[in-house]
């Protein structure tokens, strides 16, 4: 069972000019089996909510904790909170030259369970996840998102979710860039994952569109590094009609 | 049509003199000029003096059916030569050869096996000049690997005639005294294609001047290079790749990674596209990975052009400390930091050696940056953790 609980989360972005908050007391509980939608507009710290919570050293936690099963993420390093049992699919996966995908996959799964995956089972397994995203067998021999597509990277990072299956998974904006036929393979893979039943996902999105494929449980929208509205999927269909700006608004008369 | 010769200021070629065996001609540097600003005159030292001729490394190796060496006299060296030596280390390599080596790969003779010569340094002073002729249509790779210890100054020149595909694989794996200088020319014939690979992991000191030029057109020469550079350490590579002919291409790749107090590379980048050299492409490349303080990596890319019909020239040169975002996209996979960065200059390595397309020599350096990775490792988690 996975419980991911965020509680007054309140985050610095590290710059040149000194620390800049974005995050300003963040309250979040993903109980087994549930997705939460967080929507929001450019710049309402989105992201930094999945970096923060991932530990990337651009950004200082100052106050509050997550929790996952108990266990406290922000006092450990980021491959801790990886082995704890976070994945972070990221808005733009980064490039690894020389670095194969199915190295990089071996080095990760090794590193997770502690030993080596046996080699027969691992090499089906791998090209069954790649084959689920519709990633050629050719794939595991490039270098880790060096020449990828926009879609080839978010399809590799719904792979990497499916075969390193970790308790909870935060979704930075996977939809984006995304045609139709790869924002439904992307879905149909988070669908999967989260058909388990006692996964935890925090899908962080721009837009709707990617709710019509994958179900939340529900919806919050973010607005000014903070949570501002909470509802079902119903909230979604509001936003898609009205947007975000009488959110905005309220907060900036907040 | 591209026309970069406006945009680009062309400069006098102050960096490559009228090359000469006349020692005369290459004045006792002062560590002034262009030419030796960044090199270590006092460990270089024993390379830049004159006197009587010197014996060589020991070399072995198996050399295969057809192909002919045989000892010369160093003047018939200097008549087969490509080009005189172009600064004082070479010139002294040259006059200070005792018996030269020729080398001849007959014409259409398709060697597949690499033909691999082992040059041990016993310790002492040596000095060597060697030339090779790859005949018409032959196909051969070469590999000499270096390892002992020796003060060695050579001249090698590397003639690869018209339609001739080779590959030249130098391993310079010295013992941690070792102080090695010379040039290596390389003559690029009509349509031909060769490929260079250098790889530097040992030695105190090494300053090689690497030279290319075109013997006609449709010639192309690839030169990737890698280093790993040492406290203490001085590693140099002069690249000079003169298009002197038309629908010739040129690419050079090296990347080096350096770590511990005085670690020092020097890669030079010199293209000349002459006015004759019309629709030609070059290429040059040079990335430094910084594993730690204290060490200097100078990087000076240069392209002189002195026509404007040309199908492409460019060049960059990066020299940087780990990217935090590949660190952190690989740890936020439960990738430990060491591994982490072990795999990322591993994967900085492997994607110019997985080019080399020779799979004997990629097989060997990726277990030679293997065993630099087990060295370094220690001292870089240290650093990190601080």
């Amino acid at each position: 069972m996975s419980t991911l609980v965020i509680s007054d989360l309140h985050v610095d972005v590290l710059t040149e000019e000194g620390n800049k908050p974005i995050l300003k007391g963040v309250n979040l509980t993903v109980r087994p089996g549930e997705i939460h939608a967080i929507m929001g507009p450019n710049g309402s710290g989105k992201s930094t909510l999945a970096y923060a919570i991932a530990g990337h050293p651009k950004y200082e936690i100052t106050r509050g904790s997550v929790t996952l099963d108990g266990v406290e993420l922000t006092e450990l390093s980021v491959d801790e909170r990886a082995r704890a049992g976070l994945f972070l699919a990221m808005q733009y996966p980064v490039e690894v030259p020389g670095v194969s995908v199915a190295n990089f996959l071996r080095t990760a799964k090794t590193a997770l369970d502690g030993v080596a995956p046996k080699v027969r089972t691992w090499v089906k397994d791998v090209e069954g996840a790649l084959g689920r995203m519709q990633l050629d067998k050719t794939f595991s021999a490039r270098s880790v998102n060096e020449g990828f597509s926009g879609g080839e990277k978010k399809r590799h990072e719904i792979a990497q979710l499916e075969l390193l299956n970790p308790k909870a998974a935060i979704l930075d904006e996977t939809d984006s860039g995304l045609d139709i036929d790869a924002l439904k393979i992307v879905s149909e893979g988070v669908n999967r994952y989260s058909a388990q039943g006692d996964r935890a996902v925090v899908l962080i999105t721009h837009y709707t569109r990617i709710l019509r494929y994958i179900e939340p449980t529900f919806v919050h929208v973010f607005v000014d590094g903070r949570i501002v509205a909470e509802g079902g999927k119903e909230l979604a269909e509001n936003l898609e009609a009205t947007g975000y700006e009488q959110y905005v608004k309220a907060a900036a008369n907040a | 049509m591209p026309n970069v010769a406006g945009a680009i200021e062309t400069i006098e070629s102050h960096l490559h003199p009228e090359p000469s065996f006349d020692v005369a001609k290459h004045p006792m540097p002062t560590g002034r000029e262009e030419i030796w600003r960044f090199s270590p005159l006092k460990a270089l030292r024993p390379l830049l003096a004159e006197g009587a001729p010197l014996g060589g490394l020991d070399w072995a190796g198996e050399l295969p059916a057809g192909v002919e060496m045989r000892k010369v006299p160093a003047a018939e060296a200097r008549e087969r030569a490509i080009e005189p030596p172009v600064d004082r280390v070479a010139a002294i390599a040259s006059q200070r050869t005792g018996d030269a080596v020729y080398m001849n790969v007959p014409a259409e003779a398709v060697i597949d096996e690499p033909i691999v010569f082992t040059a041990t340094g016993t310790g002492q002073q040596a000095a060597e000049s060697l030339v090779v002729d790859f005949g018409r249509h032959s196909r051969a790779t070469l590999v000499l690997h270096f390892q002992g210890s020796a003060q060695y100054a050579s001249k090698y020149d590397f003639r690869v005639a018209d339609g001739a595909e080779v590959n030249l694989v130098y391993v310079n794996d010295w013992d941690g005294d070792a102080v090695h200088g010379g040039q290596i020319t390389v003559e690029v014939g009509r349509d031909a294609r060769v490929r260079t690979i250098h790889a530097s992991l040992g030695g105190k000191a090494i300053r090689i001047a690497e030279r290319a030029m075109f013997a006609g057109p449709g010639g192309e020469i690839e030169q990737f290079g890698i280093y790993f550079v040492e406290g203490g350490q001085h590693v140099e590579h002069r690249m000079f790749v003169d298009h002197n002919a038309p629908h010739t291409k040129s690419n050079v790749d090296y990347r080096g990674a350096l770590q511990g107090h005085g670690a020092h590379s020097v890669w030079i980048g010199d293209v000349l596209i002459r006015k004759v050299a019309l629709q030609i492409e070059t290429y040059e490349s040079n990335k430094n990975l910084v594993l730690t303080d204290g060490c200097q990596a100078d990087s000076v890319p240069n392209l002189e052009i002195e026509t404007g019909e040309i199908a492409g020239a460019g060049h960059s040169s990066t020299t940087g400390r780990f990217d935090d975002n590949q660190l952190f996209y690989l740890m936020s996979r439960g990738i430990t930091e060491d591994e982490a960065r072990r795999l990322v200059v591993h994967g900085f390595f492997n994607d110019i050696i997985r080019r080399i397309g020779v799979p004997a020599i990629e097989q060997k350096l990726l277990a030679q940056v293997e065993r630099e990775l087990e060295l370094v490792h220690g001292s870089t988690a240290t650093k990190d953790h601080e």
